[in-house]
């Protein structure tokens, strides 16, 4: 096994995906490596959401889906794995806001109980630590046991991040974190998964290419169920090897 | 457009909505009749002696229907302890686990009971309970009381969990939660305010039903201790006043009738306060 490889987190090859009788994913192949930024683009549609969210098998809550092909996290096959064993390796947010109806600190909290957590201690650490992570500590530590439906949209998306890394996930899913953020709560994002990067695999879906141009190291694009491309950003950016990828980047579609 | 049409449209279109403005209007008459007929003839009856005292003899002017009071309460909490862990559990399974055959049975089965004739439902009480204890008592009317509380329960339950929004439950599984674990930890507590609201409804609906207690919890003049005697309530002594030949009981039927219609109009306030502060108000 060569050394590139060896870096890969995650291996996808001839990934197939149908929505009852309609297919979405045709034949994707991918890596995406350890401890970089992966940005999947694509106009609306083209299956970037679909195809993040096999990473984790959230699609296999959704009735009359079917996946096929290969998925490996670390060598393993997903569909092999425990598939709450693989939610807590492979974390993800959400582009809606979606945090619980709970304190700020219960919604941290949340993942560390579940999986049996630990002290109070401890769990007041990871939720601190997270928080920290996550860019929100100082905006909310006077109030931690304020419900976190009081907060703003681009806090609120921090919290979840906050959340998610709370079970020290190994990947980071992200599908479209920043669509219902102003370009300030945009930017305190994009910053702090930099930050992230350094620990944690990323692969975030975006409709905003300037978003995976500024946060990314490798980019795929997508277009009608197919992985057109994938490539190190700046390569698909600033020289894409395919006509349908350069005319998409320059906005002449999509 | 001549202007003789457009005169004829305004026409109709003012008598449509005087009409059904009337009809509104009446529906509301309906319900401030119903409340001002039993104040004005209630009140008048009610003192303190109707709250705290029993039922005197016969031929004797005065006391009160206490034990009734005491015997609704044992009998609704008896009901609430029968049909709502039924209730909630079934539309549990309802809302999240049943397939779609699953869920035609069980919404067939709960529409068929909730279409069961209460006195029906009473004879089976009896026949389930009555029967074989050989006597009347609190438990087989709260029994028969909770069976008609099923229905609903389910329903509700189920509709309150189906509005708990998708993305709730995604962020949970995503968290590495194990579906029963969401449900327990997220979707549930999400729902409660709801599920609270519908089980205080239902109960509001349940507690003037007569006839289901007519021959289970029976009536009683004096106390019952516990739950194994014959039991009073208010709906079956409001009926048993009422047909008596006297003016006194009369009286006292229609307090009785006013003290249980602010029994259910204050649960019903109560509900929509509960429901006003939930976080699925906007949801559904």
């Amino acid at each position: 096994m060569s050394q590139a490889e060896s870096q890969e987190k995650i291996r996808v090859e001839g990934l197939d995906f149908h929505y009852g009788a309609s297919q979405a994913l045709f034949g994707v192949s991918l890596g995406v490596r350890t401890n970089h930024i992966t940005a999947c683009i694509g106009p609306s549609g083209c299956g970037k959401s679909t195809f993040l969210r096999t990473l984790n098998r959230m699609n296999d809550t959704v009735p009359g889906t079917r996946a096929s092909g290969s998925i490996q996290l670390d060598n393993h096959e997903i569909r092999d794995l425990d598939v709450t064993t693989l939610r807590r390796r492979v974390g993800m947010v959400f582009q809606k806001s979606n945090p619980f109806p709970k304190s700020i600190f219960d919604n941290v909290a949340y993942g560390p109980r579940i999986n049996g957590g630990g002290s109070r201690a401890d769990i007041a650490d990871q939720v601190e630590r997270s928080l920290r992570r996550a860019a929100l500590w100082d905006e909310v530590k006077h109030k931690l046991h304020q419900s976190a439906l009081g907060l703003s949209g681009g806090q609120q998306q921090r919290l979840c991040i906050a959340r998610a890394l709370a079970v020290e996930p190994e990947v980071l899913l992200l599908d479209e974190p920043c669509s219902a953020l102003d370009p300030i709560a945009t930017a305190k994002i994009e910053e702090l998964l930099l930050d992230i990067a350094d620990s944690c695999t990323i692969v975030i879906v975006t409709h905003n290419m300037q978003q995976a141009a500024r946060v990314s190291d490798y980019t795929g694009f997508f277009l009608m169920g197919r992985l057109v491309e994938f490539d190190r950003t700046e390569k698909i950016f600033q020289n894409p090897a395919h006509r349908e990828t350069e005319d998409y980047i320059t906005g002449r579609f999509g | 457009m001549s202007a003789a049409r457009l005169r004829r449209r305004k026409l109709v279109n003012a008598v449509m909505l005087r009409t059904t403005g009337a009809c509104a209007i009446g529906i509301a008459a309906v319900l401030l009749g119903i409340l001002g007929y039993l104040f004005l003839n209630g009140i008048g009856s009610l003192s303190l002696d109707f709250f705290t005292q029993l039922p005197k003899p016969v031929g004797e002017t005065g006391g009160g229907m206490a034990n009734a009071i005491v015997g609704s309460a044992k009998i609704l909490g008896m009901a609430v302890v029968v049909g709502v862990p039924l209730g909630f559990l079934g539309g549990v399974y309802l809302a999240e686990y049943a397939g779609a055959t699953g869920q035609f049975v069980v919404r067939y089965v709960t529409d068929l009971l909730n279409g069961v004739p209460s006195i029906v439902i009473g004879i089976f009480a009896y026949a389930l309970v009555v029967l074989p204890a050989k006597q009347f008592s609190a438990y087989a009317g709260g029994v028969a009381l909770g069976m008609m509380m099923i229905p609903i329960a389910v329903r509700s339950t189920e509709e309150f969990l189906r509005a708990v929004p998708r993305g709730l439950r995604e962020a949970a599984l995503a968290l590495g939660a194990p579906k029963w674990k969401v449900l327990v930890t997220v979707v549930v507590p999400a729902a409660r305010d709801g599920i609270i609201t519908g089980i205080i409804l239902n109960l509001a609906r349940v507690a003037g039903e007569t006839a289901p207690l007519l021959f289970t919890a029976f009536s009683n003049r004096f106390w019952s201790e516990g739950l194994n005697e014959p039991t009073a309530t208010l709906p079956v002594m409001i009926y048993t006043y009422a047909i008596s030949p006297y003016d006194d009981w009369h009286r006292q039927a229609w307090a009785a009738g006013f003290v249980l219609l602010m029994l259910v109009v204050t649960m019903n306030i109560a509900a929509r306060m509960l429901m006003a502060r939930s976080p699925l108000r906007g949801a559904r």
